[in-house]
């Protein structure tokens, strides 16, 4: 609770940091604003860059939360019960800043809404933002539930000088008091919306696949990019939790409640989709090598040696380092673990470049040439500015609510107890005040 | 801490607030019921919107409905570039971009010839069919056009075209004193403005005229053909009118990506005997 009420100079200095980059960030979507995407490097070639890629890799990160929450409840694993907060703060985060990619990236910006004005059903583009905004709303909506009994606790607890965030908890905790009857509805909701997100997520990252998949390009006219596209989310997902685990484990000292195992864990599941997408990957690429096709023959050409091999060579090969990295004994430590998913995040922000630009690079027309691309400061800076609003939504986050879910640690602390007790038969005692989570420092 | 344990609250009852009164639950239930109404409404009016072709000034009703095609005969193709120039100065195109662009291509056997490539005028467009607001569409001659007044940016357009026939304002383009007094209408669309998709139009504001389009008018060797698929004969600018399928029939005549299934309106007459 001690970082809802106390703000560490840490704290400052880190969001100073990077609302300077947010700042920076402005002035270029400023200047972008001013005289158009001319500012960029894109061309009528290549004609969707690093916006379009960084769209995908924030709704890549967003699955971090459909997986520990949703997943990981819906299969009852009780270890997830001190990160369901950061994984769905995370989610909720990251879909708030993918959803502002593709408005970097329009010609005409304020038009964004003929998009529900005048949208086409039978476009692609339409579909992805209906599933994007449902799967917004919904992990907007999941997070609030699962915040609900945290509301009244910090309603009830913090002290009177901030008042101000009381009276939204007072709001917010919708009148709730723990009764028995109050938390089989919300154990019902949450079940319901646990078993809803899922779908809703897949849909929204499979759809977005199929806005490429639906072309006919080179590279991107396969029928692997749904699973593909997936089973990157998946992956980053859990690596953008894992990182953010690191992160406020060490700032609001919960080194008891989130654990070497629960690293071990969260590294058992990344080893799992890493091993996956490696084997997407190596079947994406491996069809490709033998197509004697012209057109696949040029992209193989590009990805291996042309001006964007550096970065198909670094996705692949940090891909396979990170993979020895989570599978062997020794570098299965807390801070092992915590760059390989940082890595991992790395090469898959790179990867998705991989994927849009390559595909784009290849000549249509018979005496067409290959085409470049090279982002500018403009978009480098609102890159960098995506990546500084996801961290300065969680500061924020941080500073309105716990980020560990404490009812449920409760909860699963009391299920244990009483699994303990049942033997003895009769209705237990009434169990005493829990005593691992408020006492520790942070919490 | 100990008071933060919801299970220590008061044992008991369920306050009434807590579970939500029949009330509550029927204006709840009207609310969803409203929304999904709303939404079927909104999307039967789009429905309605597209058939009706009401928010399209380009379609144009009770024409008689053409199909207008394009053949070039590669082997009088020089590479001069006279098409291009023609169809910018006379659409005012923005710098850079070559709504019909000439490619040199090698031919494989040491030699190279020339490829003007417009836009093929698909018959299922994949720029038509991935636009999110409909801004590209077809009207009722089968010519794809762009309404600028619809187009967001998004350049999905561009992504999706196999021919790379789409272009992109990406600044404000410069303009003349002429280009901005001219109306904008998608038949004619000038003024550009910036953050749209452009494209060729097979000169759509000329087909009133009965003229040409203008790289067909502008090609100092005849190279272009154009006409109505419906009337079999097709004319360049030196007014020589071929018939239309016994040519296509007769000299092998292609079209560009045939496997994709777009049905390009654009045909090709390979080289035949050339020195």
């Amino acid at each position: 609770m001690a970082p809802l009420v106390r703000t560490s100079s840490t704290y400052f200095a880190v969001v100073g940091i990077l609302g300077g980059v947010l700042l920076f960030a402005n002035l270029a979507w400023i200047r972008q604003l001013d005289e158009g995407l001319a500012v960029t490097g894109l061309t009528d070639r290549i004609s969707w860059g690093i916006y379009i890629s960084g769209f995908i890799y924030f709704i890549g990160i967003s699955y971090g939360g459909t997986m520990v929450s949703a997943i990981l409840r819906l299969t009852k694993t009780e270890w997830r019960r001190p990160i369901t907060r950061i994984a769905e703060a995370s989610t909720a985060a990251a879909l708030m800043v993918a959803v502002m990619m593709p408005i970097f990236d329009m010609g005409r910006p304020e038009r964004v809404w003929s998009l529900i004005l005048y949208g086409r059903i039978e476009s692609p583009l339409v579909w992805d933002f209906i599933a994007i905004g449902t799967y917004l709303a919904g992990s907007l909506l999941f997070l609030y539930l699962a915040l609900i009994p945290d509301f009244a606790t910090m309603d009830r607890v913090l002290p009177r000088r901030v008042r101000v965030r009381r009276v939204a908890y007072r709001f917010l905790k919708m009148r709730w008091e723990g009764t028995p009857a109050q938390k089989r509805s919300l154990e019902r909701a949450l079940l319901a919306i646990s078993i809803i997100i899922i779908p809703i997520a897949v849909s929204a990252h499979t759809v977005l696949s199929w806005m490429f998949g639906m072309t006919t390009r080179t590279g991107w006219h396969s029928s692997i990019f749904g699973p593909y596209f997936v089973g990157a989310a998946l992956f980053s997902g859990i690596a953008i939790v894992v990182v953010a685990m690191a992160i406020f484990r060490r700032a609001h000292h919960l080194e008891d409640l989130i654990t070497e195992d629960h690293f071990r864990k969260m590294a058992n599941i990344l080893l799992v989709f890493s091993l996956t997408y490696l084997y997407f990957t190596l079947n994406e690429y491996l069809t490709i090598t033998f197509q004697p096709s012209t057109d696949e023959q040029i992209l193989l050409q590009l990805l291996v040696e042309g001006p964007l091999a550096p970065y198909f060579w670094f996705s692949t090969l940090s891909l396979v380092l990170v993979t020895v990295l989570l599978a062997l004994p020794r570098t299965r430590t807390i801070r092992w673990i915590t760059v390989s998913a940082l890595l991992l995040n790395v090469s898959l922000w790179v990867k998705r470049i991989v994927i849009v630009i390559p595909s784009m690079a290849v000549p249509l027309v018979p005496g067409d040439t290959v085409a470049t691309y090279s982002p500018t400061w403009v978009e480098w800076a609102i890159t960098a500015g995506s990546f500084a609003s996801f961290c300065l939504i969680f500061a924020v986050f941080a500073k309105l609510f716990p980020m560990v879910s404490l009812w449920e640690i409760e909860e699963g602390e009391e299920a244990a107890r009483l699994a303990a007790e049942s033997p003895a038969g009769g209705p237990p005692a009434r169990p005493a005040a829990p005593p691992a989570v408020g006492a520790k420092g942070g919490a | 801490m100990a008071a933060a344990c919801p299970a220590a609250g008061p044992g008991g009852r369920t306050p009434d607030s807590a579970v939500p009164s029949p009330e509550r639950r029927q204006t709840i239930r009207g609310i969803i019921r409203a929304g999904a109404a709303a939404a079927v409404a909104i999307a039967a009016g789009q429905s309605a919107v597209e058939v009706l072709g009401v928010h399209l000034p380009g379609a144009e009703e009770g024409h008689e409905v053409n199909r207008f095609v394009m053949v070039i005969d590669l082997a009088k193709c020089d590479g001069c570039q006279k098409c291009t120039k023609a169809c910018q100065v006379a659409h005012f195109v923005p710098d850079g971009q070559e709504w019909i662009k000439v490619y040199t291509v090698k031919d494989g056997f040491g030699g190279e010839y020339f490829l003007p490539r417009p836009c093929q005028m698909c018959e299922d467009p994949p720029c038509r069919n991935v636009c999110p607001t409909g801004a590209t569409y077809k009207d009722s001659d089968g010519l794809t056009l762009i309404d600028h007044d619809r187009c967001i940016g998004c350049r999905y357009c561009l992504a999706a075209c196999p021919y790379s026939a789409r272009y992109f304002n990406w600044g404000e383009p410069p303009h003349t004193e002429e280009e901005l007094a001219h109306e904008y209408s998608p038949h004619e669309p000038w003024p550009h403005r910036r953050g749209v998709a452009e494209k060729c139009t097979f000169c759509v504001h000329l087909r009133a005229e009965g003229k040409l389009p203008y790289c067909v008018g502008g090609c100092p060797t005849g190279a272009l053909y154009f006409g109505d698929a419906a009337e079999d004969g097709v004319t360049n600018s030196r007014g020589e009118t071929i018939p239309l399928r016994k040519t296509l029939a007769g000299n092998s005549a292609y079209r560009l990506r045939e496997d994709l299934g777009t049905g390009p309106s654009v045909y090709y007459l390979p080289r035949r005997g050339a020195p």
